[in-house]
């Protein structure tokens, strides 16, 4: 598998968040808005990032038997980790990602890429495929975040000084200049509408994309 | 019989060694990690703490640094727990104006939940905030200040009506969190006893000689 297959897989055709649909818990609970979606994908990518690549280092190391739990392990030990960090450097965040930064240990997304890929593949590009996996989430939850901070509040970039700094407090946008909000996208069945919404419209582009060149053929049989 | 058991012995007892070892290495990173953090995170604690005494307050009302003017108190029936819970006593021009007791509400959801409360000499509340809790994500939590108002409606109240005390579901005036009316009962107990403890021992609180340092 190439660098680039990679990095296609992990942040578009096999998308965790929009094609795979895993990791839904958190995807769905923080991304009301895009600076906690991007905070908590940036975290979930660094503990993919750490777990693949420690997993492929001690591949040949574990027998078969003891390799789920070793893989916990690892991630329990580097979500604790990047908790204890977030907690350091992003404390307001951190109190407001609250429970769903430890849960990030549940994401099976990340599991999955130290048994799917990690497991088998050397240390580089099992860095890359973490890195890749992770960003490709963040996509998704910050694509997700977006929708719903604008739907529901209007407003895009709320809250990033507890991500950026004190200077960023400024950045939020107000897009819609006195619109009410709507609460319905920020509540869970608005997560599911806009996470339905987004998986429709990748569907859509993917089979423009995947449309013959010529119009004069038929349309294939459709691809996974 | 034996001799087909000797491999598969020999494959658990590196199994466990080997979890061992990840778990060894585990340990240490985390040990290290809390290393780094431990100082930084108990600052962060602490300006939350001193944030949240300033909320509770009436700003203005007092003179003296409340953070500094502290006793311990117990008692296990009206704060929740047998350990020693800290009172910040504001005043101005010497004489009291409130109190900030931080005890426990023991019957939340999920495990006590530690809170902050303001009451003026009065017997008033002047302001409530959460300091920590582990109540459900996205129910019982909106009793943070950082994620719905609901806190701050105990400001103003006072022992005098007793149906201030009772969430609406109960027969009184407090609205409950929706899906959490456990944590509502806990937290408007928990304050109307704070506020019992306050009426029972507003002397004593106010002259008791300041204990050097936070505990």
């Amino acid at each position: 598998m190439s660098a680039a297959d990679i990095v296609r897989d992990g942040l578009w055709r096999r998308n965790v968040g929009l094609v795979q649909l895993l990791g839904l818990c958190p995807l769905l609970a923080v991304s009301t808005s895009l600076v906690y979606g991007l905070a908590l994908g940036l975290a979930t990518t660094a503990v993919l990032l750490g777990s693949n690549a420690a997993v492929s280092s001690i591949r040949r190391l574990v027998l078969r038997e003891i390799r789920i739990p070793a893989f916990v392990m690892i991630i329990a030990s580097l979500v604790t980790a990047v908790e204890l960090a977030m907690n350091a450097w992003f404390h307001g965040l951190y109190r407001v990602l609250g429970i769903f930064i430890p849960l990030i240990v549940t994401n099976c997304a990340i599991i999955g890429r130290a048994e799917a890929f990690a497991s088998r593949n050397g240390v580089m590009p099992s860095a890359l495929d973490g890195l890749m996996t992770g960003l490709g989430f963040t996509l998704a939850l910050v694509l997700l975040g977006s929708g719903r901070e604008l739907i529901g509040h209007g407003t895009l970039l709320a809250d990033a000084d507890l991500l950026l700094g004190p200077w960023a407090a400024g950045l939020e946008l107000r897009l819609l200049p006195g619109y009410g909000g709507f609460t319905l996208a920020l509540l869970p069945p608005g997560a599911f509408f806009a996470l339905g919404l987004l998986v429709a419209l990748k569907n859509t582009l993917e089979r423009r994309a995947a449309e013959p060149v010529s119009p004069a053929l038929p349309v294939a049989a459709e691809g996974s | 019989m034996s001799g087909a058991d000797k491999p598969a012995w020999r494959r658990a007892w590196i199994g466990a060694a080997l979890l061992g070892l990840f778990a060894a290495i585990g340990a240490a990173t985390l040990a290290i990690t809390e290393h780094l953090t431990r100082e930084r995170i108990a600052e962060r604690q602490r300006a939350f703490e001193l944030d949240s005494l300033h909320a509770v307050l009436d700003a203005g009302s007092y003179d003296n640094d409340p953070a500094s003017d502290v006793v311990h108190v117990r008692d296990r029936e009206l704060l929740g727990t047998d350990a020693p819970v800290t009172v910040h006593r504001a005043r101005r021009g010497g004489r009291p104006v409130a109190v900030v007791l931080l005890p426990l509400a023991p019957d939340g959801y999920t495990g006590p939940i530690r809170f902050m409360v303001g009451i003026d000499a009065d017997g008033t509340v002047t302001g409530v905030r959460v300091l920590s809790h582990r109540e459900t994500p996205g129910l019982g939590d909106a009793i943070d200040a950082d994620k719905s108002d609901w806190i701050e409606q105990f400001a103003g109240r006072s022992l005098g009506e007793p149906e201030q005390w009772l969430v609406k579901r109960d027969g009184g005036s407090v609205d409950q969190l929706s899906g959490a009316t456990i944590t509502s009962r806990a937290v408007v107990d928990a304050v109307r006893h704070a506020l019992l403890y306050f009426d029972a021992h507003r002397e004593q609180l106010f002259a008791a000689p300041t204990e050097s340092g936070d505990r």
